[in-house]
């Protein structure tokens, strides 16, 4: 029943470091930087003033637009600053900062205490995007709006694989609070009207899929163990191993009947509509060869990298990169000021001998690319074409827009290339040239209704 | 990651160092400066000398075997053609002011290969004009190692072929190597006498069906220098194939077509022909798991890599059965190597997602 999905890897995983690392909860940092943006849309408006005292749980930040997720006080305390900090996507980002002031006091009547079973899918919804959740795993897209789908879903998928190496929150979530989680899975299908409910998890992890199994005894959900290779959690490929469905190019999971969530999204969404509680800490792993005691913790959002990696005893040597997320996909970093936000799933500080690789030389035809890329591109091709700046050549003939930049073709080449930061340039000059395309028709059409 | 930034990094190279911001006085003593570049962060530890390396190891069974075989010639012959070929890439590198790669094990193959690849007696001046034409034309002329259109071994073997006719097809009296052992085997090679005297005359040099089997399993046979030993070469090739070099569809897709071709097409009708012999005999083994296998100038994808074979294959067969050559490998080869591009470009994998049984 399971399908294999074309091509993939198997990086070493770097699990060990953290994967027998129970979930801690990370004290309150000096000073929350909560960012406007972070989610996938328009970045919100502070609803708050700077100097004015703030709840845990309020709301501080929302915007008008519709594709945005609201922002809430991760603690109670004052509002310090409102100004541009560092952020882990956009270099800088407008933040709201919060002096904590100790108390954590929650703001009025919160946490409620409310049976799902009771609640209609209206009620569910508007809890969903009152606590502003987003997709946990990274690409944070507004819960609210993915569970409003424009087509017809028959499946939900649960994401469990957690595919990146060294990445172990949602594997010790899966462990620690496989109730919340299936609760949470529960409320989704309720939410979406789904009868086939499947949660994919990796076979590296038997002990995550023993204790979902276990806590999802008297429902209908399906726990299913995949085989583990990178990159089993792209959502693409999960729909693809669990349903045989594939997501038709330049298409949206909903195109194959699917919506896909996160593990992680799937205990908020739980807390979120049981409790009210928003989106306001999530559990991140604190890892990677430089880091002296690597960690899962539970961290309020808006704590620093820095604070994080000191609670996890600092560095024991010299870290070449510091990462947002993990080593196939994550953003390379240049500041530890940087905010835990809520698509966090990893801080990774990797040593030199890690990340240490030769010089990038001519491509020499080996298909080692080919066979790995699991949406069945020709990466080789694409990086010399955009090296040679032909990107519509990228595009029209080798399929570039395709490329979900899981990192595969780049892992395994034997001369070092940098595909897929190729595959990125092509892309950004695609995207450039569209829009440039678009304001020179518009600016020809203003002319000619000015005649 | 903005346009501006990505430019930037392809610019300087793969990688830029970023003092971590903001600085903050207090701290300015230890200020930690962080790599930033573009995803994925983390690499397998395969190299390109490392792969070249390990083709050049799995030619060794058959190279030794040539030593012991023909002689000090063969050892001569090989050791001129890999330093010839390293040489060439050397000092062209150094000419052109490009990073030096002569010593990433590429050059040695083709030195190897070409040797291998003819006449053990061939003057050794001959050996090294050879070299420095496969990698000084065929290879860096074309701009190095991934570039080259066709395999440069073959070149400089057709450019010696074209040069030196004669030098290039006088073979070894084996009775001069080896105290008689196989005294019957004259001064040409098996295909030499089955494209002039016929298949019986073939079988009687040698003593009948049995001991020519055997002789062109082991080696013990006048050919060209690195091509005689059948089985030491499956043994490199599988060990290549084990190892994930090569995929197995490309010498198996190559030898089967010759024996099936070569089967049905024979001397006395159809369905009569020798495959056994046809596979084993000539420049086959050596040409399908070494040089069919050449990643540089083959198609990318296993599809195409079928299409390769099959038709290296076939027009291996056709220049052996209908051809003014004894041995049509190294032609063959060539011209697959030419329409590959074209393969390349119909033949890709197809696009998860793409409409089911469309072009895409």
């Amino acid at each position: 029943m399971l399908k294999r999905f074309f091509g993939g890897i198997h990086p070493r995983d770097g699990k060990e470091l953290a994967k027998d690392k129970a979930i801690e909860v990370m004290p309150l940092p000096q000073e929350l930087v909560v960012p406007l943006s972070q989610h996938i849309g328009a970045p919100c408006k502070p609803a708050v003033k700077v100097g004015e005292l703030v709840k845990k749980g309020q709301l501080i930040a929302t915007s008008e637009a519709f594709m945005h997720a609201d922002i809430h006080a991760p603690t109670s305390g004052k509002v310090a600053k409102i100004e541009e900090r560092p952020h882990s996507g956009r270099g800088m980002c407008q933040a709201i900062v919060i002096a904590p002031d100790g108390k954590d006091e929650w703001a009025d009547g919160l946490p409620l205490s409310r049976n799902w079973e009771a609640m209609s899918q209206e009620e569910i919804l508007t809890a969903i995007q009152q606590a502003g959740i987003v997709g946990m795993g990274g690409a944070t897209f507004p819960a609210h709006i993915k569970l409003k789908p424009q087509k017809p879903v028959d499946v939900l998928v649960i994401n469990g694989a957690e595919c990146e190496p060294y990445l172990t929150a949602d594997y010790r979530l899966m462990l620690e609070e496989a109730h919340k989680v299936i609760t949470g899975v529960q409320i989704l299908a309720k939410a979406l009207g789904t009868k086939k409910n499947m949660i994919g998890v990796e076979d590296n992890k038997p002990e995550a899929v023993k204790a979902l199994d276990k806590a999802a005894e008297d429902t209908d959900i399906e726990v299913v163990s995949l085989p583990t290779r990178y990159p089993q959690g792209a959502e693409k490929m999960l729909i693809y191993a669990l349903t045989g469905r594939e997501v038709p190019m330049g298409g949206l999971p909903m195109d194959a009947g699917a919506v896909v969530q996160n593990v992680g999204t799937a205990a908020a969404i739980a807390e979120a509509v049981e409790q009210g509680i928003p989106l306001i800490e999530r559990v991140t792993t604190v890892s990677g060869d430089a880091v002296a005691e690597p960690k899962n913790l539970r961290v309020r959002l808006g704590t620093s990298y820095k604070a994080c990696i000191a609670y996890a005893g600092g560095f024991k040597e010299t870290p070449d990169k510091v990462l947002a997320g993990g080593p196939m996909m994550g953003m390379a970093q240049q500041s530890l000021e940087v905010p835990v936000m809520k698509g966090s799933s990893g801080i990774l500080a990797l040593t030199r001998k890690i990340t240490e690789h030769g010089p990038e030389m001519n491509c020499i035809r080996c298909g080692k690319c080919v066979k790995a890329c699991p949406m069945g591109l020709v990466p080789s091709m694409l990086s010399i074409l955009s090296q040679r700046g032909d990107y519509k050549a990228c595009r029209d003939d080798y399929g570039l827009m395709n490329c979900v930049e899981c990192g595969c073709c780049t892992y395994v080449c034997p001369a070092k290339r940098n595909i897929v930061q190729y595959i990125r340039l092509a892309k950004n000059e695609i995207r450039a040239e569209a829009a440039r395309e678009k304001a020179k028709a518009e600016a020809k059409k203003e002319k000619e209704a000015a005649k | 990651m903005s346009e501006a930034e990505v430019k930037t990094n392809v610019a300087a190279g793969q990688t830029a160092k970023v003092p971590a911001a903001p600085p903050k006085p207090a701290e300015a003593k230890e200020e930690v400066k962080f790599t930033i570049s573009s995803s994925p962060h983390i690499r397998d530890g395969e190299t390109i000398p490392h792969i070249m390396w390990q083709v050049n190891l799995a030619l060794l069974p058959a190279a030794l075997f040539a030593i012991y075989w023909f002689g000090f010639p063969a050892l001569i012959n090989m050791l001129v053609g890999i330093i010839a070929a390293v040489a060439a890439e050397y000092v062209w590198q150094r000419a052109m002011g490009q990073t030096i790669t002569a010593f990433d094990g590429s050059a040695c193959i083709t030195g190897l290969l070409l040797a291998m690849s003819m006449s053990p007696v061939l003057p050794p001046y001959m050996v090294a004009i050879g070299s420095i034409l496969a990698i000084v034309v065929a290879k860096q002329s074309m701009g190095g190692l991934g570039f080259n259109i066709f395999n440069p071994a073959h070149i400089g073997r057709a450019a010696l072929m074209v040069s030196w006719p004669v030098a290039m097809t006088t073979w070894t009296k084996m009775q001069d190597m080896s105290a008689g052992a196989v005294d019957a085997v004259t001064s040409a090679t098996p295909l030499n006498i089955l494209k002039l005297q016929g298949y019986d005359a073939l079988v009687a040099t040698f003593g009948g069906q049995g001991e020519m089997y055997k002789s062109l399993l082991l080696g013990t046979r006048n050919g060209s220098l690195g091509e005689t030993s059948t089985i030491l070469l499956m043994l490199g090739g599988a060990y290549l194939i084990y190892k994930g070099y090569i995929n197995w569809v490309v010498p198996l897709g190559m030898i089967a077509t010759v024996g099936v071709l070569t089967w049905l097409f024979g001397p006395g009708g159809f369905g009569t022909g020798d495959p056994l012999f046809h596979v084993m005999a000539g420049g086959l083994m050596l040409g399908a798991f070494f040089m069919a296998t050449d990643m540089v100038t083959i198609p990318m994808t296993i599809t195409g890599q079928m299409i390769f074979a099959v038709g290296a294959g076939a027009l291996t067969v056709l220049i052996r059965l209908a051809g003014g050559y004894p041995e049509g490998v190294c032609y063959s080869l060539l011209l697959m190597n030419a329409v590959t591009p074209l393969i390349d470009r119909y033949v890709k994998p197809r696009i998860f997602g793409a409409p089911k049984g469309g072009a895409n």
